[in-house]
C-alpha cells in the first residue's frame, strides 16, 4: 500500500510526498493525532500528491501520515437504502452519535444485521450478466431486486440462488460461476465509485414519456419526459425550494433522491420531518419511505459537495437498474461548481469565467448526461429524471453555472425575479421557460394518446396567448391606458386569466398544491374556451373589472376538490358571467 | 492568552504583507495561533517548511527580526454563564474593566451541528413590527439579515426587536462598529435593564479590519455554549457583515488568491455559510437565531456579498425610506422570511398568510397606478383607490416604529381591504371574507 507525509496545507487542499504509485480520485486516510481524514487525489505531480480533504484541516502538520487506499470513492448499494439520511460521503446520519458532526467519524450506510424477506428470480443453470436480477426483497413498498453485481464482467451461470426466506445484506445469496469456472459468491450488497457510470442497461432511447408532477406551469406548459433533464435557475428568494419540494412530494416516481448540496440544512430538516407524515397520492404511502437524502449542507465540508451529487446520482442508477423511476433533484449544482472553483483557485490552476476552471461545462454536461430512459437485459424499463436548482450570481443568468447547463439540460424553468416580487408563484417564467420535448414527436403522440389528439397545439397556442399579452401589457404601459385600442386591454387580461388560474399556483394549499392532469386538462380548455371568445366593452375598467371575476371566481374553482359541489357550483357561477359577455 | 513556557522562539520572517507574514518553522499546526511581535496571529497556510499567519492586528512596523511564538493551539473561549452582562474585544479579552471569565476552554470556529439532530423551527419571534410580523414572521432557529443602506436605521431596528424577543441570551458581534453604534448599544442594553442577559463581542472602526474575522465565531461559540449545554434561547446579533465580508477579501488577497466577483474570494459563500448555519433548533429546547446585517451599496442586492448571503440565510429584511408615508418600512417585496409559513396561521390566526399575500399584492397594484402616474397617464378609479391604501398601509403597518399585536396588525389590514375595496378586488378565500370582512363606507 502506498503511503505518504504530508508537506503542505491551504485550507482543505493537502500536498502529500508519496512513496509509491497513486492514482487521479484514489482516496487516502490521513492521521492527525488518531483520527483517520478522508481525503481524494485530485493532482499528481512527480512524488507529490494534492488531495482535497472532506473534513476540516485545523491541527494537520507537516510530517503526519498517509495512507492510500487503492480505490475511488465508492458507496454501497443494498436494501435499506430508502428513507434514509445520508452526507455527502454516504454516512449515515442517523447513527451518528452526539448533535455536533465529529471529524473522523465515518458510519455504516446500511444495517447489517436486519433481516430482509429475500425471494429468489434466477434459478441455477441460467446465463446471467451484470445487473441482472438474481432476486428480490420488499423494501417498504418496493420490490428491491438484488442483481449481479456491476462491476462483474462477461457471462456467468448460475450454480445456485438462495431458497426464499431472511437473510442479511451480508449473507450469500447466490454463487455464480464464470468463464474459467470459478464460483463467486454474491451477497445483497455490493460497492461501486461513484464518479463511473452505472452500465447494465442494452439501451438508453429517446425519452417518449411524460413525468406528471402536478405542477401546472410544468405540467401543462412546459413537461419534463420521464428520463429527461431540467433545471431550475433563480435568484434567491424566488421559490427554487418551494418548487422542488413540490416535485418531491408530487412527482409520479417510485423513488425520490433529493441532493442537498451546500444548501441550507433547515431545508433538510423540513424534508425529513414532513416526508414521513405526508402520503405519496400515487400509492397512498408515507413519502419517506421512497425518499433518500443525500445532505451537505452549505457548512459541511465543502470538498464533501461534489462528491455528494455523484453519491445522490449513482444511488438513482441503481434503482433504475431494478426498472424503477428515479427523480433526482439536486439543490444546488451552483454550490458544487463553487466547490470546484474553490478547489482550482487552490490548486492555482489558470481560472477560466468567473473563476470557474476551464472544463465546468464538460463536468456538467458529464453529469447531466447518466440522466435518462434506459431499456434493462430483460426487457424491462427504467429512468432517472433529473431536475437540478442553479444558484445564478446576482440573478444574472448569463454566468458560467447557468450558460453550462443551459447546453446540457432540456428543460429551463427559469424563476423571474419580477414575478416572485409580485408574489406570483410558481415564479416560472412562461415567456423564457422552455421544454424541448414538445419538439420531441414521440412526445407530442404519446399526449395525443395520454390526454387528448392535438393537445401539444393547445400548449403552443396557450403560450402564444401568454405572449401576445405581455406585448400588449408592454403597449398600455407606454401608451397609457387610453391609447391604445380596446382589443389590446381584452388581449392583456386573457393572458392574465391564464397567469392567475393556470400558472399560479398555491402550493401551500392541500387542494391547489398538487393538480392531476385530468384536471390540467380541463382547466386549460376552459380557459382557451374563454380566450376564444371576443368581448364587447366600452371601456377598459370595463373589461379590467370582467376579467378580475372571471379571475376570482377560477382561483375559487382552483381551491376546490374537483368535481366537488363546491367546484360545480363556482363552475355554473363561471357559466353565468360568460352568458352576458 | 498566554504563550506556553519552553516554546521556541523564532525571530526570521522571509515575507510580510499588510496582513500576513511568513516564516520557516516546523512543528506548526494548521489553523494555530501565534504571537508576532506581541499581536495575535493565526496560521492560514503551511507549505513544507514555510508557515504563513495572518495578523489580526496588521503588520505595520513588524520587522523582518520579529519575535514569533506558537501556542499549539487555535484560538479559544473559556466559556461560562460568567459570561453574561460582560463585554469583550474580538480575542475574548474583557473591555469593559472586569475580571477574565473563568470557565471550561473551548476552540471557536468548532464543528457543525449534524443536521440528521436539528428540529423543525416552530416557535414565533414576535417583534410588534407589522412589516416583520406580518409579513416576514420571524422563528427561533432562524438566521436572517437586513438589507439596508448605510443610512438606515438599521442598528436601531435590531436593538430594537432583540429587546422586544423573548430570549434568553443575547449576544451581540459587533464587527467594525463606530464607537458612536457601540455606546448605543451599550446604552439600550443598559437602559432596558438587559445587561444580565447579553453578551458582547466588539471591535470598532478604529481597530484593526482583519481582527473582525474572530467576532462571529467568538460570539457563537459562546452561543453555543448557551443553547447547547443550557438549552437556552439565544439571539446573536451580528452587524455589520459587509465589513467582516471585506475583511476576508484583504486576506485572500494578501494571500494572491485569484479573486471572484467583486474581488471578493472564491470561498465568500462557503465561508458566510459557516457563520449563518451556526442558527439552529436543538431537540433539547435551546436555539441560536441569528438577525444580522448586510450593508448595502445603494440598495444594490447583486453584489457578491448581499447575494451569498442572500443564498444562504432564510429570507431578508430589507429597509428602505418610503417618500409617500415619510416612514422607514420594511419593504415587502424585496424582504422575505422563508420560515414564515412554519408559524402562520399555526401559531397565529388563521388568516395571517391570506391576509398578508392579499395585503401585498394590493400594494403591488398601487406601485402599478404609481408608474402610470408619473408616466403623466390617467388613473381609473381602482389606481385612485390602490394609491390611497398604500400609504395607509405603508404609515399603519409597513413603518418600523408600529408596535402592536399580530391578531392588531391582521384586523388593520382587514379594515383597509374594507376601506378601499371590494371583496372580489381581495380575492380572498369565501370563507375567511364571510367571517372578518370589515364593511366601511367608501
Amino acid at each position: 500500500m502506498t503511503t505518504g507525509k504530508v508537506t503542505g496545507i491551504i485550507a482543505n487542499l493537502v500536498t502529500v510526498e508519496v512513496n509509491g504509485p497513486v492514482a487521479q480520485n484514489e482516496i487516502c486516510y490521513i492521521d492527525l493525532a488518531g483520527v483517520k481524514l478522508m481525503a481524494e487525489v485530485i493532482k499528481v505531480n512527480g512524488n507529490k500528491a494534492s488531495v482535497q480533504v472532506f473534513e476540516s484541516t485545523r491541527g494537520l502538520q507537516i510530517g503526519d501520515t498517509v495512507e492510500f487506499q487503492g480505490y475511488m470513492l465508492e458507496v454501497t448499494l443494498g436494501p435499506g437504502l430508502l428513507s434514509s439520511n445520508f452526507d455527502g460521503l454516504q454516512n449515515n446520519l442517523a447513527t451518528m452519535e452526539g448533535v455536533f458532526l465529529k471529524r473522523g467519524e465515518y458510519t455504516k450506510p446500511l444495517d447489517e444485521n436486519k433481516l430482509w424477506d429475500f425471494t429468489p428470480i434466477a434459478k441455477a443453470g441460467d446465463q446471467v450478466i451484470a445487473a441482472d436480477w438474481l432476486g428480490e426483497v420488499k423494501e417498504g413498498w418496493l420490490p428491491h431486486k438484488i442483481m449481479v453485481p456491476f462491476s462483474f464482467e462477461g457471462t456467468y451461470t448460475v450454480k445456485k440462488v438462495a431458497e426464499a426466506g431472511q437473510y442479511k445484506i451480508t449473507d450469500t445469496i447466490a454463487v455464480l460461476t464464470n468463464a474459467d469456472g470459478e464460483d463467486v459468491n454474491v451477497t445483497m450488497t455490493q460497492k461501486w465509485p461513484v464518479k463511473v457510470a452505472v452500465g447494465g442497461f442494452v439501451e438508453k432511447p429517446r425519452p417518449f414519456k411524460v413525468m406528471e408532477t402536478g405542477v401546472r406551469c410544468i405540467d401543462t406548459l412546459n413537461p419534463i419526459a420521464e428520463g429527461g433533464t431540467g433545471f431550475i435557475p433563480g435568484p434567491f428568494g424566488c421559490g427554487k425550494t418551494v418548487l422542488q419540494h413540490a416535485l418531491a412530494e408530487q412527482a409520479d416516481a417510485d423513488v425520490i433522491i433529493m441532493a442537498a448540496c451546500g444548501e441550507r440544512a433547515n431545508e433538510v430538516v423540513e424534508i425529513f420531518t414532513e416526508f414521513p407524515e405526508l402520503k405519496d397520492k400515487h400509492t397512498g404511502r408515507s413519502l419517506m419511505e421512497r425518499t433518500i437524502i443525500i445532505c451537505n449542507t452549505s457548512n459541511m465540508p465543502v470538498a464533501a459537495r461534489e462528491a455528494s451529487v455523484y453519491t445522490a446520482m449513482t444511488l438513482g442508477e441503481y434503482y433504475r437498474a431494478m426498472g424503477m423511476k428515479v427523480l433526482l433533484l439536486a439543490d444546488s449544482t451552483s454550490r458544487w461548481a463553487q466547490a470546484l472553483r474553490e478547489m482550482s483557485n487552490r490548486l492555482e490552476e489558470l481560472p477560466g469565467q468567473d473563476g470557474f476552471p476551464v472544463d465546468l461545462s464538460a463536468i456538467i454536461s458529464n453529469f447531466y448526461a447518466r440522466a435518462g430512459y434506459v431499456k434493462l437485459n430483460n426487457g424491462q424499463s427504467g429512468s432517472i429524471t433529473f431536475i437540478g436548482t442553479v444558484s445564478p450570481a446576482g440573478g444574472n443568468l448569463k454566468e458560467p453555472v447557468t450558460e453550462s447547463t443551459k447546453k446540457a439540460a432540456r428543460c429551463f424553468y427559469g424563476l423571474s425575479q419580477n414575478r416572485a416580487d409580485k408574489k406570483r408563484y410558481p415564479a416560472v417564467d412562461p415567456v423564457d421557460s422552455y421544454s424541448k420535448y414538445l419538439e420531441y414527436p414521440e412526445i407530442i403522440e404519446y399526449l395525443d394518446e395520454k390526454i387528448e389528439k392535438g393537445w401539444v397545439d393547445k400548449v403552443i397556442k396557450t403560450k402564444y396567448i401568454i405572449r401576445k399579452g405581455k406585448d400588449a401589457y408592454e403597449q398600455i404601459n407606454i401608451l397609457g391606458d387610453d391609447g391604445v385600442p380596446m382589443a389590446y386591454h381584452e388581449q392583456y387580461w386573457k393572458s392574465e386569466l391564464i397567469d392567475f388560474v393556470i400558472l399560479q399556483q398555491d402550493a401551500f394549499d392541500d387542494i391547489d398544491g398538487c393538480s392531476p392532469l385530468e384536471r390540467q386538462k380541463f382547466m386549460l380548455d376552459l380557459m382557451l374556451e374563454i380566450c376564444d371568445k371576443s368581448f364587447k366593452f366600452n371601456n377598459f375598467e370595463e373589461c379590467m373589472t370582467y376579467f378580475k371575476n372571471l379571475i376570482n371566481i377560477c382561483r375559487q374553482m382552483n381551491y376546490s376538490e374537483y368535481k366537488s359541489e363546491q367546484f360545480e357550483k363556482y363552475f355554473g357561477q363561471l357559466k353565468e358571467e360568460l352568458k352576458h359577455e | 492568552m498566554s504563550e506556553k513556557a519552553f516554546q521556541r522562539i523564532y525571530t526570521k520572517l522571509t515575507a510580510i504583507t499588510k496582513a500576513t507574514v511568513t516564516l520557516e518553522a516546523q512543528g506548526v499546526a494548521n489553523d494555530e495561533l501565534a504571537l508576532v511581535a506581541g499581536r495575535l496571529a493565526q496560521v492560514v497556510k503551511i507549505k513544507d517548511k514555510s508557515v504563513t499567519l495572518q495578523v489580526f492586528g496588521g503588520t505595520e512596523d513588524i520587522p523582518t527580526n520579529a519575535e514569533v511564538t506558537f501556542f499549539g493551539e487555535p484560538p479559544s473561549l473559556n466559556v461560562s454563564d460568567d459570561l453574561a452582562g460582560r463585554f469583550f474585544n474580538a480575542y475574548g479579552e474583557p473591555i469593559d474593566g472586569g475580571p477574565a471569565v473563568e470557565g471550561e476552554k473551548r476552540q471557536i470556529g468548532g464543528p457543525s451541528v449534524n443536521p440528521y439532530k436539528r428540529r423543525q423551527p416552530s416557535q414565533l419571534i414576535p417583534t410588534g413590527i407589522a412589516g416583520i410580523d406580518l409579513n416576514n414572521t420571524l422563528v427561533s432557529g432562524q438566521k436572517i439579515p437586513f438589507f439596508a443602506d448605510p443610512d438606515q436605521p438599521y442598528n436601531q431596528v435590531m436593538s430594537m426587536v432583540a429587546l422586544r424577543a423573548d430570549v434568553d441570551k443575547i449576544i451581540l458581534g459587533g464587527m467594525g462598529l463606530t464607537n458612536d453604534d457601540y455606546l448605543f448599544f451599550k446604552n439600550q442594553f443598559e437602559s432596558a435593564g438587559a445587561l444580565h442577559k447579553i453578551i458582547s463581542f466588539v471591535n470598532t472602526t478604529d481597530q484593526p479590519p482583519v481582527e473582525r474575522l474572530l467576532i462571529p465565531d467568538m460570539a457563537l461559540t459562546a452561543a453555543e455554549y448557551f443553547a447547547v449545554d443550557k438549552n437556552e434561547k439565544v439571539l446573536v446579533l451580528l452587524t455589520d457583515m459587509t465589513l467582516y465580508a471585506d475583511a476576508l477579501s484583504i486576506v485572500s488577497n494578501r494571500m494572491d488568491q485569484i479573486p471572484s466577483k467583486d474581488s471578493m474570494p472564491g470561498s465568500l459563500y462557503s465561508d458566510l455559510a459557516k457563520i449563518y448555519e451556526k442558527a439552529v433548533q436543538l431537540p433539547d429546547g435551546g436555539s441560536i437565531t441569528i438577525i444580522a446585517v448586510t450593508t448595502l451599496n445603494d440598495g444594490d442586492i447583486t453584489h457578491a456579498i448581499p447575494d451569498n448571503t442572500g443564498y444562504i440565510t432564510e429570507g431578508q429584511l430589507f429597509l428602505r425610506a418610503d417618500p409617500d408615508s415619510g416612514k422607514v418600512i420594511v419593504d415587502p417585496f424585496r424582504s422575505l422570511s422563508r420560515l414564515k409559513q412554519l408559524v402562520q396561521n399555526k401559531k397565529t390566526r388563521e388568516d395571517h398568510s391570506a391576509v398578508m399575500n392579499t395585503s401585498v399584492r394590493l400594494y403591488a397594484d398601487a406601485a402599478n397606478a404609481k408608474t402610470k402616474l408619473e408616466n403623466g397617464f390617467d388613473l381609473s378609479d381602482y389606481d385612485l383607490r390602490c394609491l390611497d391604501y398604500a400609504k395607509e398601509y405603508a404609515t399603519r403597518l409597513l413603518a418600523i416604529d408600529v408596535n402592536i399585536s399580530i391578531d392588531e396588525m391582521l384586523d388593520t389590514a382587514w379594515e383597509l381591504f374594507g376601506k378601499y375595496f371590494t371583496k372580489a378586488e381581495t380575492g380572498l378565500k369565501e370563507k375567511l371574507i364571510e367571517k372578518y370582512w370589515k364593511a366601511t363606507e367608501k
